[in-house]
């Protein structure tokens, strides 16, 4: 019996398959279980196959697998798009009595359970719940105590009154009994340990959210675009707990503009969108860096160009957030590694957009986005989070940074390029900031020295952030072996678990993974100390072994995924097998 | 603000580079006048300027502003006031910035009814890019990217307005002085979005839409027995195509700002050294 266990309830989009799955995601992070979970879904509502997975285990875990253990098949569709991840002993749970699933054969070596779902269901009280009749039934299947689900059922439901909680926690047991008593124990051999452990489980998305909230970003402006969406969800509603505000926009020229004018009266602001968005946002974004307006523009992305494969992972837009936008524009690019790093990125963009006064991209992916993961409620300690608001002036201070006609100065020229800032409302500061070339006071000017010296001014920015900050990347593996593995955003969890499977194959490796983007660690020595350099990522024509190799002026092999789907460990660690081998 | 706060306060020291005689110099002053008069000052005053001629006005005034992106103007105003409520806040910009590419803008910011004011300099015509249509050119108007005129109807900015919801609308001529500078007033009063069409000629390239034509053709609503807070009356002086008319069109006395409606009432820009109080229950809630 494998130490991990994996299961997937299926059907078609609206048959509440994502809410049933995270219900018992739930239930088994509350019993102190590790889970990691991921989704096939495709871009429409009703209709179409989408499929809830979860792989859970006692230990730590951060990739997906091949394997289903237990599926709930509420269609015949979802059988078949999951056969090669079925393996002998894998235990299907299906309604016989439903039309459909009428004819439904369960292939060779794997034990179908025919439980009548919407029967016991209605039996309990209502047809709805046949998906937690379902439920009942995994947790006879996997000895997982009952009374775990029993709380997921009140956070789902709780809100809906108690009966509804008692008459869900009723059809779970129905499932249950219905399969203890009509099935043999010998042929449901798996066990779900619980421990003590309280874990807590989210996505990427609510991450950023919570990050945003954590360091104190008041203001939020978006359009929905998957996987983008979650991010404005997550706000909503909890924003405002924290005196902050949510604005659903016209449109993504709207969302970043309206960003930009919260950042300009002061407060910390944010837009997240995705892609096609991300194209929308870029002539304000060189307007957001000229006026050195401090915002975080965070894009998920997914997979392109134009529309794509919306509900598709993709790291496709490395090449637009550095070069996007017309003329030369200086940026900070962060790209988290792991939903926990969703969180502290976040926090730590916001600081270096005040710091700096300078856009920074946060840039997630679907994978990261969609997945949800286990975590000890620590990795997310708000005792640790450090606010730095950069060179903020007050009507005191001020006097030091105007003119002698006591004009404020915003873009004055300083050795570290960091100007003052003046919120608006601060006697003595106001002045003028525009997208034209602009001198020390924000005025407009086509002369060239001015011009050469505001350009050199906004670079150096980014030259001492180079110096002052620290942009290591995360290490795995052995720091002294020969091949060099480099990844970015959200391949970290496969890369790590990866290294498992290349130990068991005696594959020695070093795994950066470069949570930034723009500045970039410089990798040069790293390079040099290796045999053999891969940089995996989830694109076709490696757009971060481009500026890696132009970076360390080294050839990088690569490994490079773009059918839509995350790399998974095992597959991940054949690939870098064969790879370092070719 | 202090009464010693006089209009002039608001000029920056740049001297504007508007040909003689274009109407933005009038609207302008009005402008300046009407924040003045209403007991602002520069420094609680954020001016966001849209692109073309009209845009520059950023520039020549003293205030906070932004000078922005083409036709994006009315969000950044709207982020302004959300975000420092304690703001006084005026967007301003031309025909083609406000109802051409920033027409989509329009009918959201009127919707969302934002406790500011909208300003838009309207000589029919684009002025900084040397003299192409704009959205509220006439059918027939003759220009080098219309030969034969745009062969559309022009939009009508009041009536898109009211149909979109307007809490407020008002249209100005740049030459009136006194009238222009009342009727942005009564914009600034206003509890939400107080949007006011200026008649603003550009001498240089519209010799259709000139002063004498505003001055012989416009019908002062003041000289009318006319209730702006009635809809209907509104809608039959918006939808005349026989007469243009200076004056508050549209008063809902009942509007409520979007600030008010979601509680919006402090400055955002105050946050806390770490993480603010509480926020570990954001954690919590994920068990
Ligand atoms: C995205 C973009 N497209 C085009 C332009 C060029 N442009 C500058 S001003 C302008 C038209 C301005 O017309 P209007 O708003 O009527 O202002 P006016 O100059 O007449 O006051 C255009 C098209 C631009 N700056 N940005
Ligand atoms: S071109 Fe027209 S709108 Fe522009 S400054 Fe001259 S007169 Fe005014």
């Amino acid at each position: 019996m494998p130490a991990d266990f994996n299961w997937a309830i299926g059907g078609e989009a609206g048959d509440g398959i994502d809410s049933t799955g995270k219900i018992f995601a739930q239930a088994l992070s509350r019993a102190g279980r590790h889970v990691f979970t991921s989704k096939d879904f495709a871009s429409r509502i009703r209709g179409g196959y989408t499929a809830y997975k979860v792989r859970t285990s006692v230990e730590d875990i951060q990739s997906v697998v091949d394997r289903l253990d237990v599926l709930i098949a509420l269609t015949p569709r979802t059988i078949e798009e999951n056969l090669d991840e079925l393996h002998e002993g894998s235990v299907i749970i299906y309604d016989g009595e439903r039309t459909t699933m009428q004819d439904v054969e369960i292939p060779e070596g794997m034990v179908g359970l025919n439980v009548p779902l919407k029967g016991l269901a209605e039996e309990a009280g209502g047809a709805i719940m046949r998906n937690v009749v379902a439920l009942g039934a995994a947790c006879a299947v996997t000895n997982f105590p009952i009374e775990n689900l029993d709380s997921s059922l009140k956070k789902r439901f709780g809100d809906k009154g108690q009966a509804i909680v008692d008459n869900n926690k009723k059809a779970a047991r129905k499932g249950l009994e219905y399969v203890e008593e009509e099935y043999d124990e010998e042929d449901l051999d798996y066990d779900l340990d619980t421990t003590d452990n309280d874990y807590v489980l989210l996505n990427g998305d609510e991450a950023i959210g919570m990050g945003a909230i954590a360091a104190g970003c008041k203001f939020y402006a978006g359009y929905p675009i998957t996987p983008a969406t979650d991010v404005m969800t997550y706000l909503t509603g909890r924003i405002e707990r924290f005196g902050g505000h949510v604005v659903q926009a016209e449109d993504e020229l709207a969302a970043i503009n309206l960003a930009l004018g919260a950042a300009r009266s002061g407060a910390r602001s944010m837009t997240a969108t995705s892609g096609p968005g991300i194209d929308l946002m870029t002539e304000t974004f060189g307007l957001v860096a000229t006026s050195e307006t401090p915002l975080v523009i965070c894009d998920v992305m997914r997979s392109g160009p134009s529309t794509g494969m919306p509900t598709k992972q993709e790291q496709g837009d490395l090449n637009t957030l550095l070069h996007g936008g017309h003329g030369e524009v200086p940026r900070f690019i962060l790209a988290p590694t792991t939903v926990a790093e969703c969180f502290w990125k976040t926090v730590e963009a916001f600081n270096l957009a005040e710091q700096y006064q300078t856009p920074v991209y946060l840039t997630s992916d679907l994978a990261l986005a969609v997945t949800e993961q286990t975590f000890e409620p620590d990795a997310f300690d708000m005792d640790a989070v450090e606010i730095e608001r950069g060179n903020v002036v007050d009507e005191e201070s001020i006097g030091d940074h105007q003119t002698e006609q006591e004009q404020f100065k915003p873009h004055e020229l300083t050795d570290d390029g960091v100007s003052p800032r003046a919120f608006p409302g601060t006697a003595g500061g106001a002045h003028m900031s525009t997208g034209l070339e602009h001198d020390e006071l924000g005025r407009r000017t086509e002369d060239t020295e001015m011009r050469v010296k505001q350009v050199d001014k906004r670079d150096r920015k980014v030259e001492t952030a180079r110096e002052r900050e620290d942009w290591s990347p995360r290490e795995f593996g052995n720091s002294d072996a020969e091949n060099l593995v480099v990844s970015w955003g959200s391949n970290e969890g496969a890369l790590v678990e990866a290294l498992a499977f290349l130990e068991e194959d005696g594959v020695d490796v070093r795994v950066l993974s470069v949570p930034y983007i723009f500045p970039r660690p410089d990798l040069s020595e790293e390079f040099e100390a290796a045999e053999e350099v891969v940089v995996v990522e989830c694109n076709a024509t490696g757009q971060f072994a481009d500026v890696l190799e132009h970076d360390t002026l080294t050839r990088v092999k690569r490994i490079n995924k773009y059918n839509g789907v995350r790399f998974k460990a095992d597959e991940l660690a054949t690939d870098i097998k064969e790879t370092l081998s070719a | 603000m202090s009464s010693q706060v006089r209009f002039t306060d608001f000029k920056s020291d740049k001297q504007p580079t508007w040909c003689p005689g274009c109407g933005d110099f009038g609207t302008m002053n009005g402008m300046m006048k009407a924040l003045a008069e209403t007991g602002n000052d520069p420094d609680n005053t954020f001016v966001v300027a849209g692109i073309g001629c009209s845009g520059k006005i950023g520039t020549y005034m003293h205030s906070y502003a932004i000078h922005g992106v083409h036709g994006r103007a009315l969000p950044v105003g709207a982020g302004v006031k959300m975000a420092n409520p304690e703001l006084e806040v005026m967007v301003a910009g031309g025909d083609g910035d406000g109802y051409s590419i920033g027409a989509g803008h329009f009918v959201h910011a009127v919707r969302r009814n934002v406790d500011m004011s909208y300003v838009v300099m309207d000589n029919r015509i684009y002025g900084l890019t040397k003299g192409q249509a704009s959205p509220t050119s006439r059918e027939d108007f003759e220009t080098a990217t219309t030969p034969e005129g745009p062969k559309q109807p022009p939009v009508n900015p009041l009536a898109l307005a009211l149909a979109s919801g307007a809490t407020f609308i008002a249209q100005s001529f740049s030459s009136d002085a006194l009238r222009h500078q009342e009727i942005v007033q009564k914009a600034i009063e206003h509890d939400g979005f107080g949007f006011v069409n200026v008649f603003s000629p550009c001498v240089t390239f519209n010799d259709v839409d000139t002063y004498d034509y505003f001055r012989d053709s416009l019908v002062d609503l003041a000289d009318e027995d006319y209730d702006p807070h009635d809809r209907e009356a509104a809608k039959d002086r918006v939808l005349d195509a026989e007469k243009e008319y200076m004056g508050v069109l549209y008063q809902d006395e009942d509007s409520v700002s979007y600030e008010s409606q979601h509680g919006l009432d402090s400055p955002m820009h105050e946050i806390d050294d770490g993480a603010p109080e509480g926020a570990m229950d954001l954690v919590r809630e994920f068990y």
